[in-house]
């Protein structure tokens, strides 16, 4: 099988790897980088476990060639929380109750973080819309939008 | 939330300090991190993938099986059948001496489902074992199928399954599960009203987003360790045990972290035949179903029909009721007798009905086996019952919340199967319901109480 | 075969790349990645090319080219392409248009593919080396075709004459039960002077509701004038069954949605 060489960055450190060709982002990092965030629901791009940040959009990793992703800058949710401080995505899924089963809850809070990236105070019509690509079986979704307004109100205060 | 402390206040010492607080869940730090490890995050070198080839009819006889090209496929490590596994032939519920057995790890000379595991392929990657999946060579003879329950009781049949011998489950009572309770044709002759009405549902997937599987890996010491997303813990290493004739001591199953089950994990599928790729190749192995799989291979809830015939006094009391509910369990038990039988327990519904006759059926299809979900046996049923409470109530022109009260089941009320009712809170909820919903009801219903008779 | 990548800079080496068995063109993986995951073996290398006209939308002077490879997101935030953003949208969740591509969504097949729908019925011509087809008959030629497709072209229409509506099940958006786009000049008295309606999930790739803009020619956008056109709708038409809804649903809902779009 032809190995192909893949290097990026992965919340901020540099990675390196020879893969097959033809490799999921999702199976690269799962399998070879050992970040298992990301998971996989579906792999046909319908649930969204598997969303990840690419140089700063929305992607899901289960249809993305890893080859393609060479010099790319990728997050995942295990990357969020620095020195143990959890981000306030994070941190707001917590306060409402966001997560049940939690399979659907790294890929959902990429999608939340990249909204508050470019939308720092949606309404929440763009919060529903944000996360349209992101199925939850367990909570309903109340639970999550709730999260994501709540993280955007603590992201304001702390800039104010 | 709110707390009513006023229902049952002198029934309980009013000392509740963690009901009705907010407490952080002690997983969710896990779940927003990243950090919480479903099966599927184990990975170990040298993990083999097994695909499964599965039947494209829906009722067949199996003439042949030709996994050589298959097995010479690049990458392929082992291709199972029917004769490799020890106790082939099983049924979930023997654990609790349900039986027969009656389901095939792998199809044995006949498939009796559009799905079914004939043959297992595990290979060094899951490309290869989907290439090599492609070169098994199954030769089957069509056989007629039958997917509607009426028809499958019918004289003349196909037969789906020969391990019961019948398109229904036999239980010990016959063929179907009985409760009978005063004397209901005596009740339909002295009702002001009669009224029957049948209610259908279909299959319902409850489609979890994470898939079921499991990922085995060898010890040592022909000791394995099951990393699996089951909802049925020790059903399933008991299960698995007995499928491959191996001590449970040599089993140790990992789990407890299951990503959305719903009742859709209960049943032992994947572990048995991973575990026995696993040993007889020395190799870790994953089996875990595509999407496609999770939504047309496991088990959906059953389909339901439900005829119920009602006996109705122009006063609102209920006084006689024939339940005859059908449980569509597939080709193959799994938990279907005991959703059944559930049903007969359930039927007469939260009320208070002096006459009762209730059959409820498990019948045998070639449609995809159904197992447990969500209250199976119960939630269709229910919704059998309560669209019958309206259309009753409407029928004698009567408020259905009030037509509820007049029927609900009081403490000390004989149910139909002979269990005096305890710990009733149906008046209660129904009071808070009509204040909540803002649907009012004559103040003596209001004044009612679950154990208080006489008011 | 495992399956492989191979990259190009020009469009012309890739097509020849693709001139081998087992080949198939990747543009943003929504469709090929899927279909190997799902266990298409049928694939076994995907050729993609990298040459930067593929990514470039350019208007000028009211018509407007988009490459193959520009993404459902790229055309929704086009400050020259906003009547399209509505249709643009209505393509998957936001990672979804972050991959899917113009070029792609042509091959989607039904339920998929409700931006193909607008471009059917903004009468895009689509571009590959072998030069240009209308889209028509393109879509209807689809599955032979191995050129890859280079851009779309078509005129940017005018506030108000471009309609679009994606029905489905879940809110904000799911799979189509179907979708309708409808291009409609006016003249001065508000007859109808020309229509272009384009159904999709009414057959395995989008197609002309014919009968139903012959019947709104000359007449108002009205509930009575555009009655023929309802009573004509599903002419031609033969609609998808999928676990989204059967192909009986879909006729009977077609003119309940095609008078909301034709009303609004």
């Amino acid at each position: 099988m032809a190995k192909v060489p893949v290097q990026f960055t992965l919340n901020g450190s540099e990675k390196a790897e020879f893969i097959d060709s033809g490799t999921t982002l999702l199976n690269a990092l799962r399998d070879k980088i050992g970040d298992t965030s990301p998971k996989g629901g579906c792999h046909q791009g319908t649930c969204g476990a598997c969303s990840v940040i690419i140089d700063g959009e929305l992607r899901l990793s289960c249809l993305t060639l890893a080859e393609t992703c060479n010099g790319a800058a990728i997050t995942t949710t295990s990357g969020l929380s620095e020195g143990g401080v959890l981000h306030p995505v994070q941190r707001a899924f917590l306060d409402t109750f966001a997560t049940q089963c939690g399979f659907c809850t790294p890929g959902t809070i990429m999608a939340a973080k990249v909204l508050l990236d470019h939308t720092p105070n949606p309404s929440r019509d763009e919060v529903v819309e944000a996360l349209s690509g992101n199925i939850c079986r367990c909570t309903g979704y109340e639970s999550i939008i709730q999260a994501v307004l709540l993280a955007a109100r603590a992201n304001s205060q702390n800039a104010a | 939330m709110e707390l009513r402390k006023n229902y049952f206040a002198d029934m309980r010492k009013d000392d509740l300090h963690e009901i009705g607080q907010p407490r952080p869940r002690s997983d969710s730090p896990g779940h927003v991190t990243g950090k919480t490890a479903f099966f599927a995050d184990r990975n170990f070198p040298g993990m083999l993938h097994l695909k499964m080839v599965r039947s494209p009819h829906h009722h067949a006889r199996i003439r042949s099986i030709d996994t050589s090209e298959a097995e010479k496929h690049p990458g392929v490590v082992k291709v199972l059948t029917a004769r490799d596994v020890p106790h082939n032939v099983y049924t979930i519920l023997i654990l609790i001496q349900i039986g027969p057995e009656d389901e095939t790890v792998l199809a044995d000379g006949k498939v009796r489902w559009k799905g079914e595991a004939v043959v297992a392929v595990l290979a060094e990657t899951e490309r290869a074992a989907q290439e090599a999946a492609a070169k098994v060579k199954v030769d089957y003879e069509v056989l007629p199928a039958v997917f509607d329950m009426e028809e499958a009781l019918k004289p003349g049949a196909p037969l789906v399954n020969e391990y019961h011998g019948q398109n229904y489950y036999l239980y010990d009572s016959g063929e179907c599960r009985k409760v009978r309770f005063g004397d209901v044709e005596a009740g339909f002759a002295g009702a002001d009203c009669v009224l029957e009405q049948s209610y259908q549902s279909s299959p319902i997937e409850h489609a979890p987003t994470e898939t079921t599987g499991c990922v085995v890996a060898p010890e040592g010491n022909d000791r394995f360790t099951c990393y699996t997303n089951t909802q049925a813990m020790f059903f399933t290493l008991d299960n698995a045990s007995i499928i491959l004739q191996m001590p449970g001591n040599k089993l140790h199953f990992v789990g407890g972290t299951v990503g959305g089950g719903f009742g859709g994990k209960v049943d032992v599928i994947v572990e048995p035949i991973a575990i026995l790729g696993a040993k007889l190749t020395g190799r870790p192995v994953s089996f875990i179903y595509s999407r496609e799989e999770e939504m047309q291979i496991s088990s959906p809830r059953a389909a339901e029909k439900v005829v119920i015939k009602d006996g109705v006094m122009k006063d609102g009391r209920i006084v006689a009721r024939k339940v005859t509910g059908y449980t569509d369990a597939g080709a193959y038990s799994r938990h279907s007798p005991y959703g059944a039988q559930k049903g007969a327990g359930h039927y007469p519904g939260p009320y208070t009905i002096p006459n009762v006759w209730i059959d409820t059926y498990c019948v045998y299809t070639n449609r995809t086996p159904s197992s447990a979900m969500r209250g199976f046996g119960v939630t269709i049923g229910d919704f059998a019952l309560e669209v019958q409470m309206d259309k009753l109530a409407r029928l004698i022109g009567m408020d259905p919340l009030e037509f509820r009260f007049i029927n609900a089941y009081r403490d000390g009320d004989m149910k139909a199967h002979r269990q005096p009712t305890e710990g009733a809170a149906l008046i209660e909820c129904m009071q808070e319901a009509s204040r909540a919903a803002n649907w009012p009801v004559a103040e003596k219903y209001m004044a009612m109480s679950s154990y208080a008779k006489g008011a | 075969m495992a399956l492989a990548l191979q990259t190009f800079a020009t469009v012309k080496d890739a097509n020849v790349a693709l001139k081998a068995q087992g080949t198939c063109y990747f543009g943003g993986g929504t469709l090929v990645v899927r279909a190997a995951n799902e266990g298409d073996i049928s694939v076994s290398g995907l050729i993609r090319s990298t040459d930067p006209a593929l990514s470039a939308i350019e208007v000028t002077g009211g018509k407007v080219r988009i490459g193959a490879s520009v993404t459902m997101a790229a055309i929704a935030r086009h400050p020259d392409l906003g009547t399209l953003a509505r249709a643009a949208r209505a393509v998957g969740g936001p990672a979804i248009r972050n991959m899917a591509t113009v070029g792609g969504n042509l091959f989607a097949p039904a339920p998929y593919g409700d931006f193909a729908v607008a471009l059917l019925a903004l009468g895009a011509t689509v571009s590959t080396d072998d030069g240009e087809t209308p889209i028509e008959t393109f879509l209807a030629n689809r599955d032979g075709s191995r050129a890859i497709v280079t851009s779309v072209g078509f005129t940017v229409p005018k506030a108000g004459d471009f309609r679009f509506l994606k029905v489905s099940r879940v809110k904000p958006k799911g799979i189509s039960v179907l979708s309708i786009a409808a291009m409609l000049e006016q003249a001065g008295d508000g007859t109808v002077s020309s229509a272009r309606i384009a159904l999709g999930c009414m057959a395995d790739r989008p197609i002309r509701a014919k009968a139903a803009e012959k019947a709104l020619l000359g007449r108002r956008l009205d509930q009575d004038g555009i009655a023929p056109a309802l009573a004509a709708a599903g002419e031609g038409t033969s609609p998808i069954t999928d676990p989204i809804a059967s192909a009986w649903y879909r006729a009977e809902v077609l003119p309940v949605h095609l008078r909301r779009l034709l009303l609004s």
